[in-house]
């Protein structure tokens, strides 16, 4: 990818809806199905990958005239597991209850190949305030994925959200449980995409 | 084109050219047809319950292919036969007891998101009846495992909860079971009349043997899936069924109890999610003849054929590709 041309909005707006890793790029699934049987950790998850995303890019395009072409994945590995390190000891001081539950899982946003892929193809090769707001935008899109899912999965699996009773009926336990999240995930990404290709037509007309 | 208009007697068209008689729509009904045996079993033995739940089953099945169907703007298909198969092995499947809803549930994941969001008929990876069926287990495991006792045609009214045959020799061992039905000989004459607690079609052997009958007359199942899928569960339970030394099990008693009749005649046989070639077949339902027995006598669940068949259909596009049939004249020449 050449350097960027475009506004900042354009660049938040493409990591929400033209790119979005869940639902369009289909990548980093694995967060996806594992953390979001409820929407607190679903949230949280999403804030800790928007927070890495955006450093991430940030330091990447800071560095990128002092990188060396052929060690550039080796270090690209660094930065980001310098920022996991920073977030996973941060959450586990601050928010140890859930960090109980999905600590793992934020050590494992280093593997994520939606942050590796965006300091390859973007932050490496453009200036600082493009590279930030590309983090951002992918950052939310990621976190709006993960909401939608979790939303959805712990409304139907428990009948709670954030904690909190809403419906007072019998629950469909699968939704909870890893099955229910590849259900959770195939039926929104659907409609995700649906909803995309109809207001493409409709600006289209 | 003139010419062409004249030389019209003479055109033939592609093969084939014999045309059976068989179709979809026709090997559909009679599979259902063969089971009504079995439903009407079930109905005996279970009451009106089972019948209103078999009925909304079937109803919700056939009504969501023709409504997804409408919205999509598609052909409809309802005519062919296998929403209301579908809908009826998946009434079949329930115990006789479950609220109303859970047929309703059942019916929409079976037909929509297993068969329908996959293309329809044909294209579907899982048998829709069983991943409803799944799916209701793991959604509800409360209330799709409470089994009660057959009330025998419409008398009783109040159903009585006991544990199903495959649930006693979980817990207490196959003493206790067959001290339960008074001895071996009564067990057996028990099972195969479906006088027991289950789901509600899958109770009495006899029904579902006469249907099975039927199919095999009619040459619409082959023996291979169900007698491999039959023979491989009974190595498993007479080799390692027993109490504590090897080939001392009861294979009787694991081929009678549970879904393994139904499964293995009815739905491990299904055309779209079985494999297409001989030897494919043999070890499909060798396949799952171990797993449903891995199940059951090391697994946390009781009953087994529903996740091993499911597994065994996950894998059959791997089996059909390691069993293609040779295109004639296409082999090479052996190496002299």
């Amino acid at each position: 990818m050449a350097a960027h041309q475009g506004s900042n909005w354009d660049l938040i707006k493409n990591g929400i809806i033209a790119e979005n890793t869940i639902f369009k790029l289909a990548i980093s699934l694995c967060p996806a199905i594992a953390v979001t049987n409820n929407l607190r950790n679903g949230f949280l998850m999403g804030v800790a990958v928007l927070f890495v995303q955006t450093m991430v890019n940030i330091t990447i395009s800071l560095l990128k005239n002092f990188i060396h072409p052929k060690i550039r994945i080796p270090i690209f590995m660094l930065v980001i597991s310098g920022w996991v390190t920073i977030t996973d000891m941060s959450m586990a001081a601050f928010a140890p209850d859930a960090y109980k539950q999905m600590g793992l899982y934020i050590q494992l946003i280093v593997a994520f190949a939606s942050i590796l892929a965006r300091a390859e193809v973007f932050a490496s090769k453009n200036k600082f305030m493009p590279s930030m707001f590309d983090g951002i935008g992918m950052g939310l899109g990621f976190l709006f994925a993960l909401v939608v899912i979790s939303f959805f999965r712990e409304l139907l699996g428990k009948g709670t959200l954030w904690g909190i009773p809403i419906v007072d009926a019998k629950p469909l336990l699968i939704m909870i449980l890893p099955a229910g999240g590849f259900f959770a995930v195939g039926i929104l990404m659907a409609a995700f995409n649906w909803i995309d290709a109809r207001y493409l037509r409709k600006r289209a007309q | 084109m003139d010419n062409a208009k004249n030389n019209r007697q003479l055109v033939v068209s592609v093969s084939p050219h014999i045309k059976s008689e068989e179709t979809t729509a026709r090997i559909m009904w009679s599979v259902s047809a063969a089971l009504l045996p079995a439903a009407a079993m079930g109905a005996y033995f279970f009451g009106p319950r089972a019948v209103l739940t078999m009925f909304i089953s079937i109803f919700v099945s056939v009504l969501t292919e023709y409504l997804y169907q409408k919205g999509m703007k598609k052909k409809n298909t309802i005519q062919d036969g296998s929403a209301f198969l579908t809908g009826l092995l998946l009434g079949l499947n329930l115990p006789a007891s479950v609220p109303f809803y859970i047929p309703v549930v059942g019916a929409v994941v079976s037909v929509l998101i297993t068969k329908m969001i996959f293309g329809g008929l044909g294209y579907n990876i899982f048998n829709p009846a069983l991943v409803g069926r799944a799916f209701l287990l793991i959604s509800f495991p409360k209330l799709m495992t409470i089994w009660t006792t057959p009330t025998a045609a419409f008398v009783k009214v109040d159903a009585i909860t006991t544990a199903t045959p495959l649930g006693i020799l979980k817990e207490e061992g196959l003493q206790k079971l067959l001290d339960t039905f008074g001895g071996s000989f009564n067990y057996y004459m028990q099972m195969l009349s479906g006088n027991r607690a289950g789901s509600i079609g899958e109770t009495s052997a006899i029904a579902l043997l006469a249907g099975a009958a039927f199919l095999f007359y009619k040459r619409y199942i082959s023996w291979h899936i169900p007698f491999s899928f039959l023979g491989s569960a009974a190595l498993m339970a007479w080799v390692f069924g027993g109490k504590g030394a090897l080939f001392t099990g009861d294979p009787l008693v694991h081929l009678l109890s549970g879904g393994m009749l139904i499964g293995a005649f009815f739905m491990a046989t299904d055309y779209v999610t079985s494999p297409a070639v001989k030897k494919g077949q043999i070890l499909f339902g060798a396949g799952c003849g171990f797993l449903t027995m891995l199940i059951r006598l090391k697994g946390g669940y009781p009953e087994g054929v529903m996740f091993a068949i499911l597994i065994m259909n996950c894998l059959t596009p791997m089996i059909d590709r390691g069993f293609r049939t040779e295109v004639f004249g296409t082999r090479r020449e052996a190496k002299g």
